[in-house]
């Protein structure tokens, strides 16, 4: 997930002295005792906690035809909801960035709020909103098509929730290309589309990339716009942390952290590949040189 | 950046260590504390409650008393409990509940013995509520699988009220079918099918029906019901009354390692054992629970109306059979909706 962190050039060799941050020993020390103390030591103890379970039953809970299709209704919206939030939040983008027109600040302002929400508010502003008798809900209702409490409601509520992580990773490397860029491009022939799919777009792309693999984490793990919007059916509009939480009102502990487990090793796995992904594309200078 | 950083860390640890509670510190100070971890619907009952009885505490030992309360689902505040919140008090809306506390050593296994009516000061019990005028002309538990009838009730794997909808609805189906439990479930599996929306809480689905409008029927708890047609929304709807419904006993004990740690133990059971009194049985009448004390109850009869209750322990085995059969992982909630997820109804 640091790919946003790192898309900055290393600092060009400089002597030790005037870095304003100590050197890697303590600088390391201190940033792996943090992320120890608030994300890995929590993590591990998720991890002992299913561990509780014999092997039998561990496999039974993660793999039961309920939890199986939980996993797809849960990262398949997750998905459908970032490739959207991709187009959408990349053209909202680019309006903020390259257009001034009057209410801008306003709208560059409402992108965070989907963060800023409690997401049971948020969940209950956009059930309200795409349920059969709100004002969207009864257009959709009139073409046929349910928008609460189905699964097109659960990619609702996670493009919502997800629209700032693509517009906020695009805008400051959108706003650091050069027009002449583009008027290069275009005094040497190139068209529109050439343009920006071979200048704008390879420039964009691992923020495009960043935006999208946070929007997409966020989306997996939801709970609380989703629970409101999502009729909680079984078998039909499950999703995983819901899952979960019926495990917990069972008191099944171990139960639900085997659930989040799995979750977490797809999550990671999926970031991870993207990472990599990215880091491939880049062949960026490796962190170790710093240390020289 | 490393100054603020390190600063930032130190007064977090600092923070961290003197933000301990400091429960219970009678005597000296002059004033007392207590904290009462109950569930959602219940806030308007306690902060009544809370008022009067530190009037009745002040009057009684001169101490100033502040009574904190803390509201959310009933399984969630269990678990709270379990995990170190540091309830002096649990009032909750499922037996099963407290007796996952007390599994875990906070509470005495006996604690459903030691105040009168199983440690229920208040009842309640499940009615419909409908749309004025009940236009689908909804009378009891055979009307919610008419045709075009859509039922609003929340899901039972996360809402304890919406357990008792669904005990209620099996023990009318059993009577009426000669207790014939393939037929009760038959019923049962019918019902769902006529249910658009399985909200996580009771709340949740009150608001779905009041203020999504979705539903022709509310299956809530009668104390629901009534704020929401004296309330929310007056005018607007109607509770009816089925033929039978069933006895919800909200149950009520002191977190005994929690008191004994604080030392506040004469505290909560004061607290506790003045929800009997006939003042607070007022209270609780006023609140829309049904009251124990037959001389309130006998006041504020016509607000409740009469109907015959099943009971959890005499009629469905008690909370945990009642659990493992229904609501566990593979029990006839889960059954009934892996069939008809078979059935193709997947949209």
């Amino acid at each position: 997930m640091n790919s946003s962190s790192s898309s900055s050039p290393a600092p060009a060799k400089r002597p030790r002295s005037y870095r304003p941050i100590p050197g890697l020993g303590l600088s390391l020390g201190i940033s792996l005792f943090w992320i120890g103390l608030v994300v890995i030591i929590p993590l591990v103890a998720l991890v002992l906690m299913s561990l509780r379970l014999d092997a039998e039953t561990f496999w039974n809970v993660v793999t039961n035809e309920r939890a199986l299709m939980a996993y797809a209704l849960s990262f398949g919206s997750a998905l459908v909801a970032a490739i959207i939030n991709l187009f959408f939040g990349l053209l909202l983008a680019w309006i903020l960035v390259r257009y001034r027109f009057p209410g801008r600040g306003l709208l560059d302002a409402i992108i965070d709020l989907p963060l800023a929400l409690p997401t049971a508010v948020a969940g209950i502003a956009l059930t309200a909103t795409f349920g059969p008798h709100g004002p969207v809900g009864e257009m959709l209702a009139d073409m046929g098509i349910q928008g609460a409490y189905s699964r097109l409601g659960i990619v609702i509520a996670l493009v919502f929730i997800g629209i700032p992580f693509v517009v906020r990773a695009v805008q400051p490397i959108l706003k650091d290309i050069q027009p002449e860029l583009e008027e290069a491009a275009a005094t040497l022939g190139a068209t529109r589309s050439q343009t920006f799919f071979r200048v704008i777009l390879p420039a964009l792309r691992p923020a495009l990339l960043t935006g999208f693999a946070l929007a997409f984490a966020r989306g997996v793990g939801e709970y609380g716009s989703v629970v409101f919007i999502s009729g909680n059916l079984p078998n039909k509009t499950e999703i995983v942390p819901f899952l979960i939480m019926t495990k917990l009102e069972q008191y099944e502990y171990s139960q639900a952290a085997a659930l989040a487990f799995v979750m977490l090793i797809f999550s990671f796995g999926i970031l991870f590949a993207l990472n990599r992904f990215e880091k491939a594309r880049r062949r960026l200078p490796r962190i170790v040189e710093a240390t020289a | 950046m490393r100054f603020t950083l390190l600063i930032a860390f130190v007064a977090g640890l600092i923070g961290a260590c003197s933000s301990k509670r400091g429960t219970g510190t009678a005597g000296a100070t002059g004033s007392d504390t207590l904290l009462n971890v109950s569930y959602d619907p219940t806030r308007e009952l306690y902060d009544a409650i809370n008022k009067r009885f530190a009037e009745v505490w002040r009057k009684d030992t001169g101490h100033d008393l502040r009574v904190k309360q803390s509201h959310a689902g009933s399984g969630k505040q269990a678990r709270a409990v379990i995990d170190g919140l540091g309830a002096d008090i649990v009032t909750l809306a499922l037996g099963y509940d407290i007796d996952q506390i007390a599994s875990k050593g906070l509470i005495n296994k006996d604690w459903q013995s030691r105040i009168a009516d199983h440690s229920s000061p208040y009842t309640s019990t499940i009615v419909f509520l409908v749309r004025k005028g009940n236009p689908k002309g909804i009378k009891d538990w055979s009307d919610l699988i008419k045709d075009g009838v859509e039922v609003i009730t929340p899901n039972p794997k996360t809402s304890g009220g919406a357990r008792w909808n669904h005990l209620a609805a099996f023990g009318w189906a059993l009577r009426n079918n000669a207790n014939d439990e393939a037929k009760a479930i038959d019923y049962l599996a019918k019902l769902y099918q006529h249910v658009p929306v399985l909200d996580s809480g009771a709340r949740g689905a009150t608001t779905t029906f009041v203020e999504r409008q979705i539903g022709d029927v509310l299956l809530a708890w009668e104390n629901e019901a009534q704020l929401a047609t004296r309330q929310l929304k007056a005018g607007e709807f109607e509770i009816v009354v089925p033929t039978l419904s069933i006895l919800a006993e909200p149950p009520v004990s002191v977190v005994d390692k929690n008191v004994d740690k604080n030392g506040n133990r004469k505290l909560a059971e004061a607290y506790l054992a003045f929800l009997s009194t006939p003042e607070a049985q007022e209270i609780i009448a006023q609140n829309h629970y049904r009251p124990r004390n037959a001389t309130v109850a006998a006041k504020y009869a016509a607000d409740f109306p009469k109907v015959e209750l099943l009971e959890i322990d005499k009629d469905f085995g008690g909370w945990a059979a009642a659990q493992a059969k229904h609501f566990s992982d593979g029990g006839i909630f889960d059954r009934i909706w892996t069939q008809k997820a078979a059935g193709g109804a997947t949209p």
